[in-house]
């Protein structure tokens, strides 16, 4: 006799499958639930905090109270703590797999950075609080810029600029201020090779300037010849990635800094792929005059889906004197901290942003340089080089790299290896999200057909290196193998199917609307 | 060391595969001249007890907010956050997650976000709401530049209560856009003959409210005077929560309205990260002209409802050198807090949370002016205010941090040579009836 005849079934009913039930009534699927707006869910009259009642007092409000209702709904905790824990399930995360997005930097974020962040020393003090009242602060503040001083070889830093393209913004500020002082009135276009971030050309225009793309050579770099015959009188300097964009070193780097030198300009590095080099190179012995340094790539930290960020800009002899209040500056009794443009040295060129710059990310980023030591980032950087170069001679055989050699700390494919396929990089970069990975960084840089930039960071073990080879190689093979189908569907198998841009574009819907005014409009 | 796999056994096997012998081999584009032999000049790696030690004396040497009577406001607010917020604002999904560039996997951190413009649209009485900027200051300036752009015109004139750092901020970001940003000169006691200034030829006008004294002002005398001359009026506010008990810039006027948003759900964090709150009219110039992102929503190929990011053709990253500002990141997990703190808090709770600070205030100057010598400047505020002492404000707040209060800001640190005797005091919910005792009495014996 049968067991459990009666009772749960122990195995499937058979010809059962899933087709004819793909959709829930719930629209929730599993572990993947289905999840409406606050707005659709909370009610203004509802509230997750518990407040002391007002007194009632008379108001001083000089007459503009708020009398109308505001509409913003309120949820009791335990369902606001469900609204966005499962919210946050729909995300990709580093803590969930790799995350190979190039240029990007997405490595483990250590949580002793979190525990450091918000001791109440650090994440309950104010910034304007008297100065003898946080020394502490001051002190963490000079030991940071003490240690990207000494990274990068140079005898300033910007501490305040609050993400990547705000230290951009400094870095070229300084220059547009350091030709202004010179008297240099004609010094208005800058070079910026064509493979480099938006940012680049976007924060050149907000200074002023004009730019004037360099094509690259056939070895990804910049074309030394071409950059040459662009040099004249009307330069005012150069952006540069290095290693660049194309995950390469720009070899001819010293000529370039002493060809735009010779020529009057300045030598503007992005940083955003330091983590490449730190404590192997120090860009200062490289010829810069200013760097950015994404403090949530190099040194881990966390992206917050989107910051915030920290952009520290160090800077050469030659624009220090600019360089924006506040300042921190190491005197006889410790460090110091001045926030007015007439206590500081020099001509600063101005002010970045309110208060001091992002003191999180600050106390994040020295517990993670002290945490690597002099010794640690160097293995880190080596280790980061390493593993892409460990992928781009893994892949190599089945995708096309877009240039020959090793490279750096990411490997760059086009799409050759899809020609005739009917497979884009799109539509593969999607098939990799139904393989549990979040795609490399797509369509970028400009100057590869296709371009796949692969980025594997340090914290990659050789295991799950692996593993996503061997994803990567078969998919590559299903796709020269005429299996299209996976890749145009894709992704099936994520919180959402591919998602239509065009017409988010078009019609733009940017916030939530009453039902009902909605039907009135 | 603890945050790298690889083994040595690993490097070599890798080594081999990639057909090289040494790591060295892999950094030969590097100049020789700038190889370095060794490593660079600073300490080697620590454990983890050994780092927590060393951030934790920096941390011993400061004073927190919540260890003593504090009345530091002028920009940034203590506020009590619910321990929710941070919870989940640790979760590794939302932490260690990139911008939403691949919307399928993303989801969770574009609803919020579409929910936070849609909270903050509503809280500023505008129509939309970006993504959030990096914090008040440069949201501050970011809405110049924009209004530039919109009405084509190159002046700027801000009131002399605005934030002086979110002044300097706008100055240096419009330093070489040739818009010639003027500021009023310092004053506490209103917003003067601001409209006088406007012209046929200004952009916008900027007036913060509650101000940097803790003045209330209504726009809707200066967005008459603006609009006769077809200017835009910018809405300041550097304390959110003042929103819930104060007639929002959208309901008088304002065409662009920013701010800080730190006091929902951040901390103070010494200045950093903050949250920038960005919202305007619904004119589809204005948008089109917004800086930062958007999240906006869609349907997948099923016709499920989804968010992506939307309107990308105004960004760095497609528009290269005609973009409308270089900005690629909002401050994402800040907006993240301030949104779920604003769930928390509901229209509810916000607005009783502005009421506690409100009466907070009124109860601390009461107290305060009872001193004798000091005098309360300003009529109307919110849970700021300032007042006129009969001695330097800078000595008096440095006497008082021996009396253990932090008791407030001198106008002279935002203000340098000016209005030495102005003191700015902001109380909250956090402050308790010891606490504006002890601040009474502390400023009487210092006085």
């Amino acid at each position: 006799m049968a067991l459990n005849s009666q009772g749960r079934p122990t195995r499937m009913a058979e010809n059962l499958s899933t087709g004819g039930y793909a959709d829930t009534f719930s629209g929730s699927r599993g572990l993947d639930q289905s999840e409406p707006l606050i707005f659709e869910r909370g009610r203004s009259d509802n509230t997750g905090v518990d407040l002391p009642e007002p007194k009632g007092k008379t108001t001083r409000l000089g007459g503009l109270d708020r009398t109308a209702e505001i509409g913003l709904p309120g949820l009791a905790e335990p369902e606001a703590m469900r609204h966005y824990v499962r919210l946050s399930r729909k995300n990709y995360a580093i803590d969930l797999g790799l995350y190979p997005l190039g240029s990007c930097t997405m490595k483990h974020n250590p949580r002793l950075n979190e525990k450091m962040a918000r001791l109440p020393g650090l994440a309950d003090i104010h910034p304007m609080q008297p100065q003898q009242t946080v020394e502490g602060a001051i002190e963490l503040m000079g030991e940071l810029a003490h240690w990207l001083m000494t990274l990068t070889n140079t005898p300033c830093v910007a501490l305040s600029p609050k993400a990547g393209a705000h230290g951009e913004l400094c870095g070229m500020m300084a220059i547009r201020a350091a030709l202004d002082a010179r008297g240099e009135t004609k010094r208005r276009r800058v070079l910026v090779p064509e493979s480099a971030h938006g940012t680049n050309p976007a924060t050149a225009v907000q200074c002023g300037f004009t730019t004037d793309e360099i094509p690259a050579d056939a070895t990804g770099r910049v074309d030394l010849e071409a950059l040459k015959a662009k040099l004249g009188d009307d330069v005012a300097g150069i952006m540069l990635t290095n290693p660049n964009t194309c995950g390469l070193f720009e070899r001819d780097i010293k000529t370039i800094a002493d060809l735009i030198h010779e020529s009057g300009g300045y030598f503007y590095c992005d940083g955003a792929n330091f983590n490449a080099i730190v404590g192997r190179v120090r860009p200062g012995d490289l010829g810069i005059d200013a760097m950015h340094i994404n403090l949530h790539k190099t040194f881990s930290t966390p992206h917050g889906g989107g910051g915030p960020g920290s952009g520290p800009t160090v800077f050469s002899e030659a624009l220090a004197p600019y360089a924006p209040v506040p300042r921190v500056e190491q005197t006889s009794e410790g460090w110091r901290l001045i926030e007015q443009e007439a206590d500081a040295d020099g001509e600063p060129f101005g002010r970045m942003t309110a208060f001091h710059g992002q003191m999180g990310m600050f106390s994040r980023a020295l517990t993670y340089m002290l945490s690597h030591g002099a010794d640690g980032l160097k293995q880190a950087s080596e280790d980061a080089v390493l593993n892409a170069n460990y992928i781009l001679a893994r892949l190599k055989h089945v995708m096309t790299p877009a240039f020959d050699g090793t490279c750096m700390h990411e490997a760059l494919f086009d799409d050759r290896f899809l020609k005739d396929t009917g497979v884009t990089t799109l539509d593969f970069a999607k098939a990799m999200i139904d393989e549990g990975y979040h795609p490399m960084t797509m369509y970028f840089p400009l100057v590869v057909h296709g371009a796949m930039l692969i980025e594997p960071t340090e914290t990659e073990s050789k295991s799950g290196l692996d593993r996503f080879c061997d994803v990567l190689e078969a998919l590559s093979e299903a796709a020269k193998a005429g299996e299209t189908d996976r890749f145009r569907a894709a992704p099936v198998h994520a919180p959402t199917k591919r998602l239509d841009e065009t017409q988010a574009a078009r019609n733009p819907v940017l916030r939530w609307t009453p039902p009902v005014a909605a039907a009135a409009e | 060391m603890r945050y790298l796999p690889l083994t040595d056994a690993d490097r070599a096997e890798m080594l081999a595969k990639i057909g090289v012998k040494s790591i060295d081999d892999l950094f030969t584009d590097v100049p020789q001249a700038a190889r370095l032999g060794g490593t660079v000049d600073l300490p080697n790696h620590m454990t983890e007890l050994e780092v927590e030690r060393h951030v934790s004396k920096l941390a011993s040497k400061n004073t927190p907010a919540s260890s003593v009577p504090f009345f530091v406001g002028a920009g940034a607010y203590k506020h009590h956050v619910p321990s929710t917020v941070d919870h989940l604002i640790q979760r590794s999904e939302f932490l260690t997650a990139y911008t939403p560039y691949q919307p399928e996997i993303s989801q969770g951190t574009l609803q919020t976000l579409f929910e936070f413009q849609t909270q903050v649209a509503l809280l500023t009485g505008m129509d939309v709401a970006n993504a959030s900027m990096y914090d008040g200051s440069t949201a501050c300036g970011e809405a110049v530049v924009m209004a530039s752009r919109v009405t084509k015109r190159k002046k700027a004139v801000l009131a002399g209560s605005l934030h002086p750092h979110y002044a300097d901020t706008t100055k240096t970001l419009c330093k070489y856009l040739d818009i010639d940003v003027v500021s009023e000169p310092a004053r506490h006691d209103g917003l003067g003959k601001l409209s006088d200034h406007i012209t046929e030829e200004t952009a916008c006008v900027v007036v913060q409210t509650p101000d940097v004294f803790g003045r209330l002002h209504d726009l809707e005398p200066v967005v008459k005077a603006a609009h006769d001359k077809g200017a835009l009026v910018i809405a300041v506010f550097t304390e959110p929560v003042s929103l819930g008990l104060v007639k929002s810039p959208g309901e008088m006027g304002a065409d662009i309205c920013v701010g800080e948003g730190q006091g929902i759900g951040v901390g103070l964090n010494f200045g950093g990260p903050y949250v920038g709150l960005f919202a305007c009219k619904n004119d589809r110039n204005f948008i089109r002209n917004l800086p930062g992102r958007l999240a906006g929503e869609t349907v997948d190929a099923d016709g499920r409802r989804g968010f992506v990011l939307t309107l990308s053709t105004r960004e760095q990253h497609i528009r290269r050198e005609k973009a409308t500002s270089n900005i690629c990141t909002n401050s994402g997990l800040c907006a993240l807090a301030f949104t779920i703190h604003m769930t928390l808090l509901g229209e509810k709770g916000l607005r009783q949370l502005a009421r506690l600070n409100h009466e907070t205030a009124c109860d601390l100057a009461d107290r305060l002016t009872s001193v004798p010598g000091v005098e309360l400047l300003t009529d109307s505020f919110f849970n700021e205010f300032s007042l006129k002492l009969p001695k330097p404000a800078a000595g008096v707040v440095d006497a008082l941090v021996e009396k253990g209060v932090l008791g407030g800001v001198p106008a002279s640190r935002l203000f340098p040579g000016a209005l030495e005797d102005v003191l700015i005091v902001a109380a909250t919910e956090t402050n308790t009836e010891a606490d504006l005792s002890a601040f009474a009495d502390a400023l009487k014996e210092v006085l």
